[in-house]
């Protein structure tokens, strides 16, 4: 399928999308205060704007977001980089990992709050969660994975200590698969956002709570098509950074 | 005889243990000297790659001694070209060659440039910039050749590295390998299973045979060199390796 017509083919499916949405209240088969149609979204949006209070939510959102990711993405493929090259270290975890990881991200609420207070770093910390297993995982199974012949092409040539390993061999070789589990992280970061957010430290998920005890779904969801629109933004940069470092595969 | 470079005494080594133990070499005696082409025949999975790989230190003999002394101050004591390329796909053919120097205190450029000198040895340079998914295998096993040289090892393990070659270039290569060691003195030892080309290379040829895998001939080829592939003592030679390998397949 070429550009163009694949194009014009997702442009299709969103406008046949939004046809339906449109309808949908219009035709009177939903109440508008429960759907409301995406003609009133744009006047929602500028009435935010307006405000002031669409620009301040995204900017605090984004520095959770991005500190977030940064920091569980960063002790995701730091901690399983180490599990992944020690089968001592993997096992002496290995129950603590069981214990910990089923827990979901609101769970760790109050106790971001107890910890943190309501502030930025408690939103922080639970985005750091959701997005540390993600990457956590895919960083120990890409490693895991690595080809023995080539960790021995290292070893041929002198390259015989952990550290030497780790940057000759491991970390370029297992990068395809940690790429894979930090654009799913993507995403979940966006998701986390809001969980962090809906006890009162400032930003998109908090508004999102405010508008929809005041019953404003308008406004509701111009907060999701704005998380949409930057989750789009962010993970197409990705794509293009992920093509340049795998420009080497076939 | 000059002394031994390498020297293996009573070498055995087996994979696995319990019931899955295979014992694959056993009472090996072998020793090679400075500046000598050894190569080794012998049947497919008699173990002459694991011979190769206890040298460089990647497989550990259960039992005997493997002592090994490169010339002091040579700048690698030994490398080894694999039997199947094993090249890193993530690095361009030039940076896949100057893989080996990336211990020894060249700056960046210089790598590359001893790179290029190592691809030119094996008629790829205008491949430089390639990465591996884009050569053909005989292209990717001389890119691995060339990393080899491009470290100027002492000792050179080659395991059958002209095998996927067509014969003008394999013929060429076995030139080019015979310079080099004519040149620089280096210890070859060479694995293959092309009797020509062992007796073109060899200085002395080594039949392993058996199972558990030892020592079980050795002709000493002491023809003046460069040689003529189709020089009459050569093919002799040659017909006598032959006679024996099938003799000992024989025999098992
Ligand atoms: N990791 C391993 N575990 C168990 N057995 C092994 C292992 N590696 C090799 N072997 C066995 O050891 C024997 C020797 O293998 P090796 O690769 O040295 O043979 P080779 O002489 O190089 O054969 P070829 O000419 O086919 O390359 C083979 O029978 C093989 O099955
Ligand atoms: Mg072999």
């Amino acid at each position: 399928m070429n550009l163009v017509r694949s194009t014009l083919l997702a442009a299709a499916g969103l406008a046949a999308f939004l046809l339906f949405w449109e309808a949908m209240p219009r035709l009177g088969l939903v109440d508008p205060a429960f759907l409301p149609p995406p003609s009133t979204i744009p006047a929602a949006f500028l009435r935010e704007v307006a405000l002031g209070v669409w620009p301040l939510a995204v900017a605090s959102s984004l520095s959770h977001y991005v500190v977030g990711l940064g920091v569980g993405a960063g002790a995701g493929i730091g901690l399983g980089l180490v599990s992944g090259m020690s089968r001592p270290f993997e096992a002496v975890t290995a129950w603590v990992v069981r214990l910990l990881r089923p827990i979901p991200g609101l769970a760790w609420v109050p106790f971001a709050i107890i910890w943190f207070g309501v502030q930025p770093s408690a939103a922080v910390f639970i985005i750091a969660i959701g997005v540390f297993w993600i990457v956590f995982f895919a960083t120990q199974g890409a490693v895991r994975g690595v080809d023995r012949d080539l960790i021995e092409v290292a070893q041929a040539f002198g390259f015989r200590s952990p550290l030497a390993r780790l940057t000759k061999i491991l970390l370029p070789a297992a990068t395809p698969g940690i790429l894979v589990g930090l654009r799913t992280a993507l995403g979940q970061a966006w998701m986390a956002v809001v969980a962090a957010e809906i006890f009162g430290v400032p930003g998109v998920g908090q508004r999102m709570m405010q508008a929809s005890s005041l019953l404003s779904t308008d406004i509701v969801v111009v907060y999701m098509l704005t998380m949409a629109a930057l989750y789009g933004l962010f993970d197409s940069a990705f794509v293009a950074l992920q093509g340049r470092l795998l420009r080497w595969r076939p | 005889m000059s002394e031994p470079v390498i020297e293996f005494r009573d070498l055995g080594l087996a994979y696995g243990q319990g019931e899955a133990r295979t014992v694959i070499l056993a009472g090996l005696d072998l020793t090679v000297a400075r500046g000598e082409v050894l190569v080794i025949v012998g049947e497919s999975g008699v173990g002459k790659s694991t011979l190769l790989r206890v040298l460089i230190g990647l497989a550990r003999p259960s039992s005997g001694t493997v002592r090994v002394a490169a010339r002091p101050g040579c700048r690698t004591p030994m490398a080894l070209v694999f039997q199947d390329a094993r090249l890193l796909p993530w690095r361009r053919v030039v940076d896949n060659v100057a893989f080996g120097l990336e211990g020894g205190g060249l700056s960046k450029a210089e790598r590359r440039a001893e790179a290029r000198k190592g691809l030119a040895l094996v008629g790829l340079a205008d491949l430089a910039g390639r990465w591996p998914h884009q050569l053909s295998g005989g292209q990717r096993q001389r890119v691995a050749i060339a990393r080899a040289l491009a470290v100027e090892p002492d000792v050179l393990l080659m395991d059958e590295p002209f095998s996927a070659l067509d014969s003008f270039t394999r013929e060429g290569l076995q030139d080019e390998l015979q310079r080099i060691t004519a040149q620089t003195g280096k210890t070859v030892v060479f694995v293959t299973h092309d009797i020509d080309e062992a007796v073109t290379l060899a200085d002395r040829v080594v039949v392993l045979a058996g199972k558990p895998g030892r020592v079980a001939a050795e002709v000493r080829i002491d023809l003046p060199r460069p040689r003529k592939r189709r020089d009459d003592a050569l093919q002799a030679i040659a017909r006598q390796l032959r006679a024996e390998l099938s003799r000992r397949s024989a025999e098992l």
